[in-house]
């Protein structure tokens, strides 16, 4: 995404993403991100998508592709004045905008477009920074998104444990904290989700002093090592991976979340009323309680999803 | 020699209300009040009075005021009471003039110009009465990530954890050793960091043997330049071992213990002869290089099995954080650093109000520093020096702190009325003297029970605030710049704190 007040300074920011990854890609195919212009949004970006592979010399050839890219979006972000990279998977897009998620989503023609079996969709009334296309939802990194209801009163605190991994946080808001955690915890240190919920929204003390002594043991760890990622405050969120959607909600559920399934297909959301709104009945809703993730992994998510996909999900909790 | 020097202190006794009990005659050891049984009543020799206010209080008619003496020089701005009287002292004993506490100077006080933030609207507060309110600590490094096994059910650490310190609220006793205060006061202490859940200090001078089983379990034991009362077992009893470079009220001297402190019982924990000067060096004799610190970490932690975390304190000075930096890469688990309002019962007073850099500044360029080299999580910071209330506690952990020491405010909560005459070993409130008919005026039980009733006070305050911000669990806070602004202060102050200014 290329921001600024001209088309002039638009262009001139993508001359120099491209004078950079011209450096450290190879670029397959770019393209202007199709958009209909006959819907009528305010101040639009300039979007391009661009597909790309590594190209690692030096010193980055030992490390793995995610963290190369990773780094690399991290260097736009910071580096190059007007550009973002808001979306950055091999089999996700995110699409963002400021406007109504109807607009947003005719704008870019998501229904004539795009064919996925995982939808996460985030509308939301910018809660106490200026909307900017930048800081819509969903947060991606890689293949993971995040959207994210609430606000992260330990932004902070995050964000400085976050930077000693190398993430730079620059789109102003207090969701990327969140994508990046995920990605820290899921992508490269490869703890288990069950596990990353525990860091994101701990159980209380008064909770784990009465475990048994394993799960206690368990749990202090975590609280231990990672009481710099504990999200604090009001929050629900969903993550979505390449075959699997988590929600999860803060330790003391100040934000709600309700889950459902319908036959073959799982939705979770903040409120009851808008999945009735795309399914009126419903096999079966629940309320997850607070810290506790809502995992559904579409089937074959264990043996790699890439290799067989089926439909539907599995394993829900 | 006559003195030329006023009395710094008026005694105003009202004579019709004085019974002529000699109350106050006993209760100060300075020789202040006695008793003229020609006349039947009291006289005060003012320039004895330390204005320790020990006789105010205990006067059963309340019939004694004691307050700074109005006797005035010429006013002059350079040429202030305290210099021209510094000076005279000077010139009547030729030496080096000592105090005690922490500098009383007009050095900025950050803390008062640094306000906290509050939740409106978007994101609730929280009601501590209501909600849990956490505010557990751990002190020591912390792994880089865990390795988790899963098998299963079963879910397993894979990654060694290092040893680590469980303090119930973020506050401890800094470090005041035996000796330096009485045995009561330091039993005081220790009792009432057990019953609250957090750590005494020993400071320098040992523990004694006869505490060693019932406040092992809340002691952090200090190794000074000394090795005053150290030996394996008390390596071992305690839950962290602490290395004294440094004191934030004379950093870069060392420390004297006059002989007449050392009664028997210093002199058994210190292990040193009874009645010798007991004289901790500047230097630790065999730390010259970050390499020696180094050995003499591993040499602790081989001598207690790796089982207990190390710290290392050190006066906040000029660039401390890099030496800081470095220590943590020696090999520390924690780093205590001790600012310029830090306190002592003996310093230089050109040192203690000369030397060293706020502790709210050090806090923030330590913290900053370690987690822009990446090693934030493998050292804990504690911070010391001047600490006055539960709101200097939370804006310290809000700067990158991850604990905070309290030396003073906990002697202000036994009595101390900081009259700055430790030194002198006359404390008439029982704390800093080794004088049997003075420490026995300090009660065990009530003087612990009002540490304890700090501390609670305290946390509950801290709790307060961070349900007022939207967090429930302290270590959201920390180094959570976001919710602090500063007021009142230059842009560079604002930066070395790395905070924004009010309104921004
Ligand atoms: S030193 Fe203390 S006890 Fe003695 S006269 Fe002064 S105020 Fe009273
Ligand atoms: S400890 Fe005693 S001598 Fe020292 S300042 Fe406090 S009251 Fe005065």
């Amino acid at each position: 995404m290329f921001t600024g007040s001209t088309d002039q300074a638009r262009r001139a920011a993508k001359k120099e993403l491209e004078a950079h990854l011209s450096r450290k890609f190879n670029d397959y195919f770019d393209e202007e991100i199709p958009t209909d212009d006959s819907v009528f949004v305010r101040d639009p970006p300039l979007l391009w998508r661009y597909f790309v592979l590594p190209r690692k010399e030096g010193e980055d050839e030992a490390m793995a592709d995610s963290d190369y890219i990773v780094s690399q979006i991290m260097a736009v972000n910071t580096k190059i004045e007007n550009a973002y990279v808001f979306s950055s998977g091999k089999n996700m897009g995110c699409f963002k905008g400021v406007g109504y998620p109807e607009e947003i989503g005719e704008y870019f023609m998501l229904d004539r477009l795009y064919r996925a079996h995982t939808w996460t969709v985030h509308g939301r009334f910018p809660t106490n920074t200026q909307a900017w296309w930048g800081g819509a939802h969903p947060f991606g990194l890689l293949d993971t998104t995040v959207v994210h209801n609430g606000e992260v009163s330990s932004y902070g605190t995050n964000r400085w444990y976050l930077e000693m991994y190398g993430y730079a946080c620059t789109l102003q808001t207090d969701t990327e904290v969140i994508a990046y955690a995920a990605d820290l915890l899921m992508r490269r240190q490869r703890l288990p989700i069950e596990i990353v919920a525990k860091i994101l929204a701990p159980p209380i003390w008064a909770a784990i002093d009465r475990m048994d002594e394993k799960e206690k043991r368990l749990m202090t760890a975590l609280r231990m090592t990672y009481g710099p990622l504990l999200m604090n405050g009001p929050f629900a969120v969903i993550i979505g991976e390449t075959g699997r959607m988590v929600g999860l909600t803060d330790r003391i559920r100040l934000r709600p979340l309700t889950a459902a399934t319908r036959g073959e297909i799982f939705y979770i959301s903040s409120e009851e009323a808008s999945i009735r709104l795309i399914s009126p009945h419903l096999d079966r809703v629940w309320t997850p309680r607070g810290g506790e993730p809502v995992i559904a992994e579409m089937k074959g998510y264990e043996k790699g999803y890439e290799k067989g996909h089926e439909k539907g999900y599995e394993r829900i909790c | 020699m006559r003195s030329f020097v006023f009395p710094e202190f008026e005694i105003i006794r009202d004579e019709e209300r004085c019974g002529s009990c000699r109350g106050c005659e006993r209760q100060c050891a300075f020789g202040t009040h006695t008793y003229d049984p020609v006349a039947d009543r009291l006289v005060s020799d003012d320039h004895k009075c330390a204005g320790c206010q020990r006789c105010v209080i205990f006067c059963p008619q309340k019939a004694i005021v004691v307050r700074p003496s109005p006797s005035f020089y010429r006013p002059n701005a350079s040429w202030t009471r305290e210099k021209i009287e510094d000076l005279k002292r000077q010139a009547e004993t030729g030496g080096v003039l000592l105090t005690g506490c922490g500098s009383d100077k007009p050095f900025r006080i950050y803390w008062d110009h640094i306000l906290l933030n509050a939740s409106q609207v978007t994101n609730p507060s929280i009601d501590p009465l209501r909600e849990p309110m956490e505010l557990r600590t751990f002190l020591g490094r912390k792994p880089e990530m865990l390795e988790i096994s899963r098998e299963g059910e079963e879910v397993e650490i894979k990654t060694e954890l290092y040893p680590n310190l469980t303090v119930e609220t973020p506050i401890l006793f800094s470090a005041m050793s035996f000796g330096a205060i009485s045995y009561n006061a330091f039993k005081s202490l220790a009792t009432a960091a057990c019953r609250s859940g957090t750590y005494f200090n020993t400071g320098e001078g040992g523990l004694p043997r006869e505490m060693r089983g019932e406040f092992g379990r809340c002691a952090i034991v200090q190794v000074a330049s000394g090795r005053f009362g150290i030996d394996a077992e008390y390596l071992n009893v305690a839950q962290a071992v602490e290395i004294k470079v440094g004191q934030g009220a004379k950093p870069g001297i060392g420390g004297h213990l006059p002989g007449e402190k050392v009664s028997a019982a210093v002199a058994e924990t210190r292990m040193i002869p009874q009645g010798t000067d007991a004289i901790s060096p500047a230097p630790h004799h065999d730390i010259y290089s970050i390499e020696d610190l180094s050995t003499l970490i591993y040499a602790l932690k081989e001598a207690t099995n790796y089982e207990k975390p190390i710290s290392v304190k050190i006066a906040a000075v000029h660039n401390f954080a890099a030496i800081a930096s470095g220590i943590v890469r020696a090999g520390a688990d924690i780093i205590a650093i001790d600012g310029l309002r830090g306190g002592t019962g003996a310093a230089p007073k050109a040192i203690r109000d000369n030397v060293g850099i706020p502790t709210e500044l050090a806090i923030s360029s330590l913290d900053r520093r370690l987690r822009e080299e990446g090693i934030r999580n493998q050292c804990s910071i504690i911070a010391a020096g001047g600490f006055r209330s539960s709101s200097d506690v939370i804006k310290a952990i809000a700067l990158g702190a991850d604990a905070v020491y309290i030396g003073s405010a906990a002697l202000i909560a036994m009595g101390c009325t900081l009259c700055q005459k430790c030194y002198t070993g006359n404390c008439n409130w029982g704390i800093c003297t080794q004088n049997p008919r003075l420490s026995g005026r300090l009660n065990v039980e009530i003087a612990s029970q009002r540490l304890s009733n700090l501390i609670s006070a305290w946390s509950h305050e801290i709790r307060e605030m961070l349900g007022g911000m939207g967090i429930n669990a302290l270590e959201s806070l920390r180094g959570n710049r976001d919710h602090l602004r500063g007021v009142g202060l230059y842009e560079w102050e604002l930066d070395v704190l790395g905070i924004k200014g009010a309104g921004e």
